[in-house]
């Protein structure tokens, strides 16, 4: 089968500051893919390069057809919050502006996103203005709007980032079922735990591809500490993983006086042992 | 009754008022759009570009308009441009490119001092000077920022909210924020006889800061945003036949004052339903 999107020795960078260099990646029907790695990977840049946001220096991004349908959930932090504009505004977006040249929209289609936000189970939200929803609300908003133009690829960028763990689970939750029914589905995160339960393949990014596969495979204390270039605890029990990033060694933890015998750590004592 | 009607028969305030009324109602919509985009500062900057080239076109002996649209429409894609290909920001893109633009004009007034008289009419708006040819090409202006505005609705929706997306999405982006700039640049020299150089931007940011205030719907914001600028200009025509100022200065002086009264009133909302929802503490 052909991948929807082919990268292939793809480099990138802002200036003479290089972001990404020789990524080769395959996109293929149906696949949910997790790009991990730290901040300042290029998690997002390849993202926009994927979305022709960005235009690559080197290499090439092959679609399977010039008009494959992606859509995309940026970060929640690139929302304008006092933008005036209620959840089932936010959705209709969403839709094909050349099928309706008039101001408003039609029957059908406020009728295909309150569908959506119905199957999200935020349909009684509709009329809500987005700033008064919360983080997991107004992430599920941005996922529908992304739904109602049927796409191809859905592609979103961290989209656990400032949402409690239910809410999160909630949204991995969605996206596993749109998985099942054959979407195809790309996302970066920084929630190593979530990536490790709900996605089946997994790219660990750092300006390079580090590893990627399954993350029983990929989840390693070698390649996680490559990536992220700091030490990596990897516990797995039955079928589950879970990743925690080892303490630093110079906790104040150590040196803190004793609660009960040298009385609580006061400003002077933190800064004196620092 | 006859003091809303005496002025009427005086022909610079039937043209005055006409022109008062589509070109506020013209700026409040354009608005809209502006201070969403955080561009407040777009207004009065091209404002200004737009009179260096009415100097210009002066000396060169050519036509206002003329003069004034080119170079408007050259300021306002050199500021598009700027901001697409270069991390400058929009103020600072807004500052270089319009205040050297106002700077040319006043260096030519100052050095060819024998018409700067006509230039205040400019800086500062007079109905007095409006014509037939203004109010006509203040009527094709409203008409073709209504039509772009109605059938491009959504896509200028989109962009205004967040750009990079609405791209993803396939809103041709650039497309849209070229002509939505060109738009601008015409609503300003329309509105230059009217509002005055120095006022345009008032008159762009205030109704709809002031209807921001009291709604969160964005269609509502467009249209009472549109009705506030319209009527503000009706009644600053009357303000400015009576109290004799300038009738740019009339109009935004009443929009400040109904935004002090905006804000007044939604601060005490807020802090009646803050008094409302603090939770009282006591023997239960």
């Amino acid at each position: 089968m052909n991948p929807l999107i082919e990268l292939r020795g793809v480099a990138f960078g802002y200036g003479s500051f290089n972001v990404l260099d020789e990524i080769d990646l395959h996109l293929h029907p149906g696949q949910f893919v997790g790009l991990v790695g730290p901040s300042g990977a290029g998690k997002t840049s390849l993202l926009k390069l994927i979305l022709t946001l960005l235009t690559p220096e080197e290499g090439e991004i092959q679609r399977v057809r010039p008009d494959l349908r992606i859509t995309y959930v940026p970060q929640i932090e690139t929302v304008d919050w006092s933008f005036p504009v209620t959840a089932e505004e936010v959705v209709l977006m969403g839709l094909d502006h050349r099928q309706n040249i008039w101001p408003w929209p039609r029957t059908r289609e406020r009728k295909r996103a309150r569908e959506i936000l119905d199957r999200l189970e935020i349909g009684h939200l509709a009329g809500r203005h987005i700033r008064d929803l919360s983080g997991g609300q107004q992430q599920r908003v941005f996922l529908a709007r992304a739904l109602v133009a049927d796409p191809e690829i859905l592609v979103l960028d961290e989209p656990t980032t400032g949402v409690d763990v239910r809410s999160a689970e909630n949204i991995f939750h969605w996206l596993t079922v749109l998985n099942k029914e054959g979407m195809t589905i790309l996302l970066t995160t920084h929630d190593l735990n979530m990536a490790a339960a709900h996605v089946p393949w997994v790219v660990c990014l750092n300006r390079r591809i580090v590893a990627q596969g399954p993350p029983q495979e990929i989840f390693t204390e070698e390649i996680l500490s490559d990536t992220y270039k700091g030490d990596f605890i990897v516990i797995r029990q039955d079928d589950l993983i879970f990743v925690q990033q080892r303490p630093h060694p110079h906790g104040l933890k150590e040196v803190l006086p004793d609660p009960v015998e040298g009385g609580l750590p006061n400003h002077h004592s933190v800064e004196k042992i620092v | 009754m006859d003091v809303l009607l005496a002025p009427f028969q005086y022909e610079f305030f039937r043209n005055g008022t006409i022109a008062a009324v589509l070109v506020g109602g013209l700026c409040a919509l354009i608005g809209v759009y502006i201070v969403l985009r955080g561009m407040s500062f777009i207004g009065h900057g091209l404002s200004h570009a737009v009179f260096g080239g009415a100097v210009v076109a002066f000396i060169l002996q050519f036509n206002f308009y003329v003069g004034a649209v080119s170079w408007g429409f050259i300021a306002a894609l050199l500021i598009n441009q700027t901001v697409r290909k270069t991390t400058i920001s929009a103020d600072a893109a807004i500052g270089v490119v319009t205040t050297a633009s106002f700077a040319l004009g006043v260096a030519l007034i100052s050095r060819y001092r024998r018409f700067s008289q006509s230039f205040d009419a400019a800086l500062f708006g007079n109905v007095l000077g409006v014509t037939p040819t203004d109010i006509a090409v203040i009527v094709f202006v409203t008409l073709a920022a209504t039509f772009m505005i109605f059938f491009f609705y959504k896509q200028l929706l989109f962009t205004t909210f967040n750009t990079e997306v609405a791209q993803v999405y396939g809103v041709p982006t650039v497309w849209i924020e070229t002509w939505f700039a060109l738009i601008l640049a015409a609503v300003i020299i329309a509105a230059v006889q009217i509002m005055g150089v120095t006022m345009i931007g008032a008159a762009l940011v205030v109704p709809p800061i002031t209807v921001r205030l009291l709604t969160d719907s964005f269609h509502r914001l467009m249209i009472y945003s549109t009705i506030l600028g319209a009527v503000t200009g009706l009644v600053g025509m009357y303000l400015s036949f009576y109290v004799d100022v300038s009738s740019g200065a009339s109009i935004v002086l009443l929009q400040s004052i109904l935004f002090c009264i905006a804000l007044f009133y939604v601060a005490k909302i807020r802090k009646r339903r803050q008094l409302v929802e603090t939770p009282v503490y006591g023997p239960t």
